[in-house]
């Protein structure tokens, strides 16, 4: 399977704070990837590495072969702005708390994006837009403004603004995090359809039986360092760092 | 007093709102785009030497201060403090009389005009371009990440996605200038151009009454009406979201 996306050695700090400390993770297409930890230890900052929204130190961060970053050996050296953008089409973020454009409605929140980046026509976008709301179940609220919109709602619209680019892979940051409890299900739903069409994601949540049932590579994260990763199921059950232990302790009462 | 007298004032007072009308529309015609330029240059962070900061370690105070020192931004800070420091009608005599005093230039009539626009319009630029800039400033910085990671750049999620949503927020403050404005028209009387207030107090000196003061007050409070309703109105067509 070919390789989406390749972090090799990836450090990153805030001042005096190391966040990241050496990671690597590499997710091949159709892979889906959990990554767990507490709060604190780093798991959006990767996210954030890994979408351009924030500067490794050093490491390597390559997309299907190409590289956005690439390290001398002391810090990473990023690539020129246009290699940059034409990277950025490679993937797509779902955020926790959706960041929808408010002023626009939600087919225009989904639409303008591919017309606009994308370069590709109104007729194709906009039947693909609709397309994607209804696998949403959405499609009653192409009309409707985000401040109109459910929490779940809402995420399903940016999942859709996600999608409608058609990103190589797809990441999601504690995307039920800002949830009520009982919409946390219908996106958890949505994800899971996402995967079942081998779409190939890396998902930050603390939903550890979604994680369990979703993934097919499971990473726990503490401290700024991957501590334990590998099969779901088994990491889930049968952890044997003692941090994850502690960790995963917590969530099983 | 007779009636006739009050028609006259009336109608040469009439006159005069246009002028102080005129001075109101030019000055937000030019002042509002001048401020997004100013509030540009106010939040600009270009510092050229910048590369004098040693990576990933701490520094003295006094490199970091000269490293990280941006000389548009502190250029744009002392316009914005000189002209919301100093008075509006000093600085008309200013932009007024500077160009003789200075250089010996005589001055026509017509540039009376030409001074209290330009008086107005940089005056009022500055205090737009701390509104625009609060009002920039006061979008999550969520909307410019998920542009950035959508592939929008920086020209494209500024007219995009920031300027709507900040057209909306500064609406009050935006009100509340252009009342402000409405009364500070009648500052171009300082320079003797004819607008209605200035007309008022000519009258009002040659027939000693105050009943031309009295009837401008009533023409300032009811355009005051005007652009207050019409501010609303902008501020309803744009309640389509939150
Ligand atoms: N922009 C930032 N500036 C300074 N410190 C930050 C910033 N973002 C995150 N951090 C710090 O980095 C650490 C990891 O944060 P984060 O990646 O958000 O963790 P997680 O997503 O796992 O909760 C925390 O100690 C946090 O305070
Ligand atoms: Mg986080």
């Amino acid at each position: 399977m070919q390789k989406i996306l390749e972090i090799q050695h990836c450090s990153k700090k805030f001042g005096e704070n190391e966040v990241l400390k050496d990671i690597s993770l590499s997710v091949a297409e159709g892979q889906v990837v959990s990554i767990i930890g507490p709060s604190g230890s780093g798991k959006s900052t990767l996210l954030r590495c890994a979408t351009l929204l924030e500067t490794m130190d050093n490491g390597d961060l390559i997309y299907t072969g190409q590289y956005a970053a690439k390290s001398n050996g002391t810090e990473a050296i990023y690539s020129d702005k246009a290699t940059l953008q034409q990277i950025r089409k490679q993937f797509g973020l779902v955020f926790q708390n959706f960041n929808l454009f408010p002023h626009y409605t939600v087919l225009k929140n989904i639409t303008e994006p591919p017309m606009l980046i994308g370069k590709r026509t109104k007729a194709e976008v906009y039947e693909e837009a609709r397309e994607l709301l209804r696998k949403m179940g959405l499609s009653q609220k192409e009309n409707a403004y985000p401040c109109e919109l459910s929490g779940g709602q809402q995420q399903r619209v940016s999942i859709a603004r996600a999608l409608a680019m058609k990103p190589k892979i797809l990441f999601f940051d504690e995307p039920t995090s800002a949830l009520d409890p009982e919409l946390t299900g219908e996106i958890l739903q949505v994800i899971k359809e996402l995967a079942a069409e081998h779409m190939t994601m890396v998902i930050v949540t603390h939903e550890m039986s979604f994680a369990r049932d979703v993934s097919n590579h499971i990473i726990f994260m503490d401290g700024g360092v991957i501590v334990e990763e590998g099969d779901p199921v088994q990491l889930i059950h049968h952890p044997q760092q003692e941090r994850t232990k502690a960790f995963l302790s917590r969530f099983q009462q | 007093m007779e009636l006739s007298t009050l028609l006259n004032t009336v109608q040469q007072l009439f006159g005069g709102l246009g002028a102080s009308a005129l001075i109101f529309i030019l000055t937000l015609v030019f002042s509002m785009p001048l401020g997004l330029l100013v509030a540009f240059g106010r939040m600009s962070k270009w510092a050229p030497l910048r590369f004098l900061l040693p990576k990933n370690q701490t520094c003295s105070k006094a490199l970091y201060a000269i490293a990280t020192f941006a000389p548009i931004q502190f250029l744009f800070k002392i316009y914005i403090a000189v002209l919301r420091g100093t008075p509006l009608m000093l600085q008309l005599f200013a932009i007024y009389y500077g160009p003789y005093y200075l250089f010996g230039i005589p001055i026509s009539l017509d540039y009376r005009f030409v001074a209290v626009i330009i008086g107005f319009s940089v005056n009022y630029a500055a205090y737009f371009a701390e509104i625009y800039r609060s009002g920039i400033e006061s979008i999550p910085v969520g909307q410019y990440e998920a542009a950035t990671v959508l592939g929008y750049n920086k020209v494209q999620t500024f007219f995009r996605i920031i300027f709507p949503q900040m057209c909306k927020r500064i609406l009050p403050p935006v009100t509340n200038e252009a009342i402000t404005l409405v009364k500070d028209t009648s500052l171009a009387f300082v320079i003797s151009y004819p607008e209605m207030f200035t007309i008022a107090k000519q009258i009002s000196a040659a027939q000693t009454t105050i009943m031309p003061l009295i009837v401008a007050g009533v023409f300032y409070f009811i355009f005051n009406g005007v652009v207050a309703f019409v501010m609303e109105r902008i501020e309803k067509s744009m309640n389509y979201y939150r």
